[in-house]
């Protein structure tokens, strides 16, 4: 499993990587791996508000629905409009071509709830029994 | 319904699945593989070479006897007197108010030795319905834990299972919707050209303890043409694009064979059926929803249970849905008004409370090209 060190990860399998204010943001690669092929992702429209915890869109894969939780609070700058054509992406680059939202961040002391890399593979390795 | 408290079962390849990387999952009662190595790759595999399934957990019961026969048509819809040796048939087994109990295959495996093949979400339920209609003068057995189950589908099955039967076994000459006794790869293996994809092959019908041997020879004798390992995941996909319904998502108690577009295994003129009287009288009424095929014209992906809308009403529902891997396009299955279940017809599906234009087509949705 892929976990690059410098980003930051939520329980709900979302990675974040700050870029000043903002916050980019998509699902990990131990989870893309659980869910399977993915086929379809449903992303907000910037100038959506999201908040921490709580839903911002969805991923399908060939079998299964899953929501996606933001990992902090803030404003949708900029959806990856590449993956309506290409939602393998997610697959295949979950931490470059696969990232799903772009946030303008509200309160960035939210970032010190998200795990670092290695707190981040020992949960899953817990969660994977 | 599955008992989540009842431990699962398992078949007698679960090492081998485990050994092959499958990703397990509770099914019917069983821990089966959904997938190996993805859902899409295998479905292609499928359509463009061959795959292989483990459908052990599907039901087998044998009936024996000279009333064996009259038994089994009394209870389906479908002609099982024109039944000859070595024929199969598709059927529907339906209550007398016409709900389907259960879609099945029938094989005649001897002059009076008949197999009905179930769901295995239905064993229990089609074995108490079945055993309490049992006639005289036949035997009636539950033998779906002797029985392993193999699905060898897809354009190279052919020569790959002629491989390890001595001298071919004359696979051409089992006809689609025959079945044959053969001996391949050493086990005695009644070997059948019928499945669940819309691609030639082969269910592959063995003993339970025989079905690790006739895998791994299998998997090593088709490997070099493409022969793949696949899970329930794209068995579902590959029959999404067929539309060939699935009990308890398309079918079941509450739906009858001539809506649900059974009509074809239904026949009326046989002989007594249980169920055959409400049939035609439903037949003569008109049936008054049809199951239809549609795709999506907006972007998402139709999941069972999501409401069908026509002019902003609620009109149906979603049965099955998918993304199609070989079309590429969100398709959908689903109960709509008979008056509005004409090809091309406009529909909205209401997915996460929103509603999205999809438009109905002819089906199979999948064609060989």
């Amino acid at each position: 499993m892929e976990l690059p060190s410098g980003l930051k990860y939520s329980r709900e399998h979302e990675w974040v990587r700050v870029e000043g204010n903002i916050a980019v943001i998509g699902i990990t690669d131990f989870a893309q791996s659980e869910l399977g092929d993915v086929v379809y992702v449903e992303l907000p429209e910037v100038g959506t508000e999201v908040e921490a915890n709580n839903t911002f869109g969805v991923v399908e894969s060939v079998k299964a629905v899953s929501d996606l939780f933001a990992p902090v609070s803030g404003v949708v700058v900029e959806a990856n409009t590449t993956l309506e054509d290409q939602p393998e992406l997610v697959n295949s680059e979950p931490y470059e071509d696969g990232w799903m939202i772009r946030v303008e961040m509200k309160d960035d002391s939210e970032l010190s709830d998200l795990l670092e890399a290695d707190s981040y593979r020992a949960y899953t390795e817990e969660e994977s029994g | 319904m599955t008992n989540p408290e009842q431990e699962l079962r398992r078949t007698s390849l679960y090492e081998t699945h485990k050994a092959a990387g499958a990703k397990m999952v509770p099914f019917a009662g069983y821990e089966m593989p959904v997938q190996y190595t993805g859902v899409i790759e295998e479905h292609r595999a499928v359509r463009e070479a061959a795959g292989l399934f483990d459908v052990s957990h599907m039901g087998e019961f044998e009936a024996r006897g000279k009333e064996a026969g009259a038994f089994v048509h009394k209870l389906v819809t479908n002609n099982v007197r024109k039944l000859e040796v070595g024929g199969v048939l598709y059927a529907a087994m339906c209550r007398e108010e016409g709900g389907i109990v259960d879609d099945l295959t029938v094989y005649r495996l001897g002059e009076e030795r008949y197999m009905a093949v179930v769901n295995a979400a239905n064993i229990e339920k089609d074995w108490e319905w079945m055993a309490s209609h049992h006639a005289e003068d036949c035997a009636f057995e539950n033998v779906s834990d002797r029985i392993g189950l193999l699905a060898l589908q897809g354009p190279k099955a052919e020569s790959i299972l002629g491989k390890l039967i001595p001298g071919g076994g004359d696979l051409a000459g089992i006809p689609y919707y025959g079945a044959r006794y053969k001996d391949v790869a050493g086990c005695e293996v009644l070997v059948s050209r019928t499945g669940y994809t819309g691609e030639d092959g082969f269910e592959l019908y063995c003993k339970s303890a025989d079905s690790p041997v006739l895998w791994d020879a299998l998997m090593s004798e088709g490997g070099s043409e493409g022969l793949k390992p696949c899970g329930l995941g794209a068995r579902d996909t590959l029959r999404t694009e067929m539309k060939f319904a699935l009990y308890g998502n398309d079918i079941d108690e509450s739906t009858h064979p001539l809506e649900a577009g059974l009509g074809w295994v239904v026949r009326y003129k046989a002989g007594d059926f249980i169920g055959r009287e409400k049939l035609l009288a439903l037949k003569a009424e008109g049936v008054k929803r049809k199951l239809v095929g549609f795709e999506m014209v907006d972007r998402g992906i139709p999941r069972h249970g999501a409401p069908i809308l026509i002019d902003g009403d609620v009109a149906g529902e979603v049965t099955s849905g998918t993304m199609s891997p070989s079309l590429g396009k969100a398709i959908g299955i689903g109960y709509v008004p008979a008056s509005n279940a004409e090809e091309g017809a406009a529909l909205e599906i209401d997915i996460r409370g929103k509603a999205r234009r999809a438009q109905i087509v002819k089906t199979p949705f999948y064609k060989k090209s």
